[in-house]
């Protein structure tokens, strides 16, 4: 119960904090967009352009209210967003917070799955790493990881599609359903066959990060003073490693996995890119090219809540399970 | 007593000596493969992109070593140029990313206020992913070089700026700018000739570890179509253009430019992280 | 016959220096000890003359580069590495100086608990716990709950829940409270008293010789002295080597008479006596050569003028 009662005030500051960090996004995305030399109202249009006259122009920014002053804009976004309203896509013409909600269900089972998988992977690789420290597989792992970590994600992306899709013709090459078929026809295993090329490309890229890190943290370990009492004791080999190594390394090891969402995000935006996958990357870019200013601004704010939670989690994890964080001295 | 025996441990099979000559060997080989690299691009500069219809869609052979596209142009010139632009792009955004962290960190070493608003823009930064953040300052600022420029710049500073903050407030406490100050001189006076100089392999080093990161990013922005115009011959337009022609099995198209992407980025990261370790061998591991 | 017999021990590490050639530094050379089952030994000298060297040699957990050669034997037979890997924490235990060689996240009875090696090791820890009077709250502990008494008295009670024989201990870190020290070394006579024997790796005299038997004091890398607690008296008269009584001047209710110079670095190899460039009693047949161990007084000593 004392770690709740030291949990509250804690999660209180951590509240206001993003409440902060929201406002001062949206001040700054909205503020800076008035600026941007984007018409929105060309955006609406798009490719119709030349058949839209001059007055149909002005309809169309008085309907989405362009024509008032930016402040003014600027609050009726903003008591909209308070009421749970982002505004309409325009690309998508439907509300933000429904393209935000049916991308994101998309782009979860992709992030979800690839974010489970790197860390597994990734700490694996480093505890194999560190326990043959100075070995040739030590030395491969960490070349790979080092590699990894200077390759174009998107890159990666395409080598991948170009193997498995084209040459070997294992995969589809795109979209996360096939085209043609009704969302409802489409069967679970059509869709997970659709996903196994970007979770793994995004599983290869964040391999990186947590395997170094834990190669770093667990040769710490193996060095310190207690594991050499350990071994002092009788203690070898995996038993050792698995008593005092892996105890010592997991906490940091999950949060850095936790703090790494941001990595994550914008690995998705790349690989939903190259395989056409609609989730919440390929919006992202969407909005960018095609200057949907609402859906911009949702997905700017709701990247940042997603980010602020993963750090927040990081975060968390420590007080409540580090006893070193959780209980006063005695 | 026991850390003591442990200081053997650093004597392991690779003696000072030894670690020295391992990094100058490895930064001379990314000096090479730079330099190599420098080469080509100048050469490939002054090379004009013929499009010729007879050569359209050739893999890889020795007269053109990576292939011609589906216009006939050859991809080793335009993989050249193409990194030659991402290479610069990368270098400038670097370079301002470290002035933009070099500025602040030193602002917030200077107190209380500062430091505050200081870490909390860090925060702020660090709180959107950076992608997300670089297509949005490229459609503020309406695509371009501009916009990358800027994009990366403002997005790559947070955590050099930690370190300088972190370094320039020791220096604040170290014994001879103490010294220094009761002397009469004023901040602005110790900053250039004293704080300077130990700032510098930090920035430098600092720097280095930037660019690469630049360099993906601005391919990245690229590659999505919200960077460079597609008329300049970056390396992620090359990409982007390669996947049109996947399915007809033009593998080349998309491999060497990317793998040539690849290797210079792996040049700058191995180039700074080895000057880390040699400025900073204590804080040196990752 | 003797519980621990160490005899000509050297140790040196490897390096490589350039690209090929490897350069051995030596750190212990030719060192003789024997520690008795009941007795108390001291192993005296000042940090970075090898000590924990020499501990962990026993124990078989010197880093991998290490090169030993000499012979140990326990209870009359060899210590090879696989003896030394079934005996660690089994027959020989090691006390660590402080809470660091804890477990940070690890509660400390479930620590002490992994060291009892024969019978129930609940009951053994808890047994052991009550002698030592640490309640069964402290079990749930961490390491870092614990008073510096406190964690002092775990891992003493982690070695004696081991069952072990032959107790190797660090001196407990200098700035712990002068009880909790005195406490603490004498845990090890009681140790001692029922059998078991005690390797004490200690800096300080006056505090070793309120429990050791015999003292080997150790300097630069070797030991130089082998005495009995009873030579230490007066002046330093029954004392055999000059680095020994240097060292028992030192002390405030000796005379408080300094020893001037420093020991050499770890790591050359000895063409003289070690010592003489520090001592007064120092002539050409100290330079020749290493001075061999002689017995003398029921003693050893490694000094060519001692009589
Ligand atoms: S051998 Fe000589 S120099 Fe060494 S201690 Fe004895 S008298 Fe002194």
């Amino acid at each position: 119960m004392a770690v709740i009662r030291q949990l509250v005030p804690w999660a209180l500051a951590q509240c206001v904090k993003l409440l902060l960090l929201l406002a001062a996004v949206s001040v700054a995305s909205f503020g800076l967009m008035e600026l941007s030399p984007i018409d929105p109202v060309q955006a609406y249009i798009g490719a119709d352009m030349m058949r839209v006259s001059a007055e149909q122009r002005e309809a169309i920014a008085a309907y989405w209210g362009l024509d008032q002053p930016p402040i003014e804009q600027f609050g009726r976004w903003l008591t909209s967003l308070l009421q749970g309203d982002m505004g309409t896509s325009m690309i998508y013409r439907t509300p933000v917070t429904e393209v935000l909600a049916e991308k994101f269900t998309a782009s979860m089972w992709l992030m979800g799955t690839a974010w489970l998988l790197s860390g597994l992977l990734g700490f694996g690789a480093g505890v194999l790493a560190a326990m043959k420290e100075g070995s040739w597989l030590d030395r491969v792992i960490q070349w790979v990881c080092y590699t990894l970590a200077s390759t174009p994600s998107f890159w990666l992306a395409i080598m991948l599609l170009l193997a498995f899709s084209v040459w070997l013709g294992w995969l589809p090459v795109g979209l996360g359903t096939p085209a043609g078929v009704l969302r409802e026809e489409v069967s679970i295993a059509d869709r997970l066959h659709h996903m196994i090329l970007p979770v793994l490309t995004l599983s290869v890229v964040g391999i990186s990060a947590i395997a170094l890190h834990t190669r770093e943290k667990l040769i710490e370990v193996l060095h310190s003073d207690y594991v050499l009492y350990a071994r002092a004791q009788g203690e070898r080999g995996l038993l050792l490693v698995w008593r005092h190594g892996l105890r010592n390394i997991a906490l940091p090891a999950v949060s850095l996995q936790f703090a790494s969402f941001s990595e994550l995000f914008g690995g998705a935006v790349l690989a939903e890119q190259v395989f056409a996958y609609p989730g919440l990357g390929q919006a992202t870019v969407e909005a960018g090219l095609r200057g949907d200013v609402p859906l911009l601004l949702g997905i700017v704010l709701f990247s940042t809540v997603f980010v602020f939670c993963g750090n927040m989690t990081a975060d968390m994890l420590y007080r409540i399970l580090d006893p070193r964080t959780r209980e006063v001295k005695a | 007593m026991i850390r003591k025996a442990h200081t053997f441990l650093s004597f392991r099979s690779t003696s000072w000596s030894a670690r020295r000559l391992q990094a100058w060997l490895s930064v001379a080989s990314v000096a090479l493969l730079l330099l190599l690299f420098a080469i080509g691009a100048l050469w490939a500069a002054g090379q004009p992109i013929v499009t010729a219809l007879t050569l359209r869609n050739l893999p890889p052979s020795a007269a053109y070593w990576f292939g011609t596209d589906w216009l006939g142009r050859d991809m080793l010139i335009r993989t050249l140029q193409g990194l030659q632009l991402s290479l610069q792009v990368g270098l400038a955004a670097g370079i301002m990313s470290a002035a933009i962290a070099t500025l602040l960190g030193v602002l917030a070493a200077s107190g209380k206020w500062a430091d505050r608003v200081v870490s909390w823009l860090i925060d702020l930064f660090l709180s959107m992913p950076h992608l997300v953040l670089l297509i949005l300052i490229s459609f503020i600022l309406g695509g371009g070089v501009q916009g990358v420029l800027f994009g990366v710049a403002l997005t790559h500073w947070p955590s050099l700026a930690r370190v300088i903050r972190a370094e320039t407030l020791q220096l604040r406490q170290a014994e001879f700018i103490q010294v220094s100050r009761r002397m009469g001189n004023n901040w602005l006076w110790i900053g250039w000739h004293h704080m300077l100089p130990h700032l510098l392999p930090q920035l430098l080093v600092g720097t280095l570890l930037i660019i690469p990161h630049a360099i993906l990013h601005e391919a990245g922005v690229t590659f999505l179509g919200m960077g460079l115009s597609a008329q300049q011959p970056a390396i992620g337009i090359i990409l982007a253009e390669s996947m049109r022609y996947l399915s007809t099995g033009m593998w080349w198209l998309a491999l060497f430019p990317g793998l040539s992407l690849l290797i210079i980025v792996r040049c700058f990261d191995r180039l700074g992280h080895t000057l880390q370790r040699w400025t900073d061998p204590h804080r040196a591991r990752n | 016959m003797a519980l621990l017999e160490v005899n000509d021990l050297s140790i040196s590490f490897e390096q490589s220096a350039g690209w090929l050639r490897q350069r051995y530094i030596p750190v212990l050379h030719q060192l003789q000890l024997t520690v008795d089952a009941g007795e108390v030994v001291a192993v005296l000298g000042a940090s970075g003359a090898g000590k924990s060297l020499l501990a962990h040699a026993i124990l078989g957990i010197l880093p991998s580069h290490a090169r030993i050669t000499g012979e140990m034997t326990y209870r009359g037979e060899r210590l090879t590495p696989q003896r030394q890997a079934a005996l660690r924490g089994m027959d020989i235990a090691l006390v660590p100086q402080s809470v660091a060689y804890l477990d940070p996240l690890m509660p400390v009875g479930e620590q002490v608990r992994h060291a009892v090696k024969q019978g129930n090791k609940r009951e053994r820890q808890r047994e052991s716990f009550r002698l030592y009077r640490l309640g069964e709250e402290v079990e749930r502990r961490y390491p870092f709950q614990l008073s510096g008494g406190m964690a002092r008295r775990v891992l003493v009670a982690a070695a004696t829940a081991s069952g072990a024989r032959l107790i190797i201990a660090d001196e407990p870190t200098p700035g712990l409270d002068p009880d909790v020290m005195r406490e603490a070394l004498g845990r090890f006579r009681e140790l001692a008293d029922v059998g078991c024997g005690v390797l004490l790796i200690s800096h300080d005299i006056a505090s070793a010789l309120t429990v050791a038997d015999r003292i080997a004091v150790m300097y630069a890398g070797t030991v130089v002295e082998i005495a009995r607690a009873a030579d230490f008296a007066g002046d330093g008269t029954a004392l055999r080597h000059p680095y020994t009584r240097a060292l028992w001047q030192a002390l405030p209710q000796n005379g408080f008479v300094p020893l001037p110079g420093e020991p050499p670095q770890l790591g050359e190899r000895p063409h003289a006596c070690a010592f003489a460039s520090r001592c007064s009693a120092a002539t050409d047949a100290c330079l020749h050569e290493q001075p061999p161990v002689r017995e003398l007084r029921r003693g050893l000593v490694r000094c060519v003028h001692a009589s």
